[in-house]
């Protein structure tokens, strides 16, 4: 079973979509008890980081997420949580992945925008979650922020600046991109993910 | 850098697809769903599904297609038509939809913009303007072109912006169905302008129309519908035709 954790940040409904297509059991929930015990656990999210952080706290979920030892996924918000600190609403984060969340500078003559909104590469890509994924693959982004480089960093996409598309350590990854919007090769990580 | 988008547009009535009368090898043209399936296959790189319906059942049943498209289509899909406030935005948020559009009722009531951004995030905001050239201004239409107001384009555009619209659909008017091409200054101004992504509708007739809006218009995204609809091109032909005249497309 898979727990999708449930804060109350925005529409869950595109990730259980995601599952139902590619036939994977979940539950969406908040309750402790089953996130501890559940084979995988996502993190998803849609929303401001230092709003998101507050009903992560109010939930008591925290600690139960840092301490977690089945794979998790944080997506978008749900990864920038998983970060040291975020420049959305100056707060400090989960601190799983070494790095920190920066916003995006727009530049007209680059052709740079903000949000980074649409289909984008994917490179240096590493660990199983990209299994079967080529190098340049495209998938779809929605956000103004995003963590810089690091050691935990997977994957890589431009937008002004090179950032951080993905990141592991331990049982935790996590994608800036949403792998439920991004057709085919999405479910491809979803599935990578739940094979993990 | 972010691949240029091509976003075909589907008419519905009734929960049924309108347009798409030569689309080939479909076997219910109809069907929005089948349909939209069919554009992601092509390489659509999103989908925009209108309701035009006039009554309350049937834009119920709209509602219940939009629970469909949401379980069946694994890429991005906007829905617009008929949301006038946040409860409509609210209910089609509930059943999937990842972005809602706005136009008249935005005009209306501009602060619809802020109190769905603020609720559900930019992200979820597209600003739908369809503009008309009055003297040498281009100004704000609503009702589908029938009515004019006053307010003038670009200061509409930055207000959408400054309010918490994502991003900004726009549609010239009197380039709307001439399948002359889309009016490229404009969009290079209105981009130059604005820090959000630009999608542009209204006028393709032909493949160079559409990479003349997304290079020298410097638009982030096509908005199209007849060209598709009525199969003179796929999306992926579309797309092949775009990467080899240098213009970064996703395949």
């Amino acid at each position: 079973m898979i727990a999708i954790i449930d804060y109350d940040t925005g529409n869950l409904r595109s990730v259980c979509n995601a599952l139902e297509r590619i036939g994977a059991e979940y539950c969406v929930t908040d309750n402790i008890d089953i996130i501890k015990s559940a084979d995988k656990v996502l993190l998803p999210g849609v929303g401001e980081a230092s709003s998101a952080m507050n009903e992560l706290q109010k939930r008591g979920l925290c600690d139960v997420i840092k301490n977690l030892t089945s794979p998790v996924l944080g997506i978008c918000i749900g990864m920038q949580l998983m970060c040291r600190h975020s420049e959305e609403g100056n707060v400090d984060c989960l601190g799983i992945f070494d790095t920190d969340v920066r916003r995006f500078v727009p530049d007209a003559s680059k052709g740079v925008k903000v949000p980074h909104m649409g289909w984008n590469e994917i490179r240096n890509l590493q660990t199983p979650l990209f299994d079967g994924i080529e190098e340049g693959a495209f998938v779809y982004f929605v956000h103004s922020f995003a963590p810089d480089i690091c050691d935990d960093t997977i994957a890589l996409s431009c937008n002004g600046r090179e950032f951080t598309a993905a990141l592991s350590k331990g049982n935790f990854y996590a994608t800036q991109f949403h792998p439920e919007k991004s057709g085919d090769i999405g479910e491809q990580i979803l599935k990578n993910f739940i094979a993990l | 850098m972010v691949a240029k988008r091509i976003i075909p547009c589907l008419d519905v009535k009734d929960g049924r697809t309108v347009k798409g009368i030569n689309f080939v090898g479909l076997h219910d043209v109809g069907d929005a769903v089948e349909l939209g399936k069919a554009y992601a296959a092509q390489g659509a790189d999103e989908l925009v599904y209108l309701d035009i319906s006039a009554t309350v059942e049937e834009r119920n049943t709209f509602t219940s297609l939009v629970e469909r498209i949401a379980l069946n289509i694994n890429i991005p899909f906007t829905v617009g038509g008929g949301i006038s406030t946040i409860d409509d935005a609210a209910r089609l948020l509930d059943v999937g939809a990842d972005k809602i559009s706005i136009n008249s009722a935005a005009v209306r009531n501009p602060g619809l913009i802020d109190e769905i951004a603020r609720k559900y995030g930019s992200q979820f905001v597209v600003l739908a303007i369809d503009a008309k050239k009055v003297d040498d201004k281009y100004l704000i239409t609503t009702h589908g072109g029938r009515q004019l107001t006053e307010r003038e384009l670009f200061a509409w555009a930055r207000e959408g912006e400054q309010r918490g619209a994502g991003e900004i659909l726009l549609t010239s008017m009197d380039h709307d169905g001439t399948r002359d091409g889309y009016p490229c200054e404009l969009f290079a101004k209105l981009c130059s302008e604005l820090s959000i992504p630009v999608i542009a509708s209204g006028g393709a007739g032909s493949v160079k129309d559409i990479a003349d809006v997304l290079s020298v218009g410097c638009a982030d995204a096509a908005l199209a519908a007849s060209i598709f609809h009525y199969g003179e091109i796929t999306v992926g032909e579309l797309k092949r035709e775009l990467k080899k005249q240098g213009i970064k497309v996703r395949i």
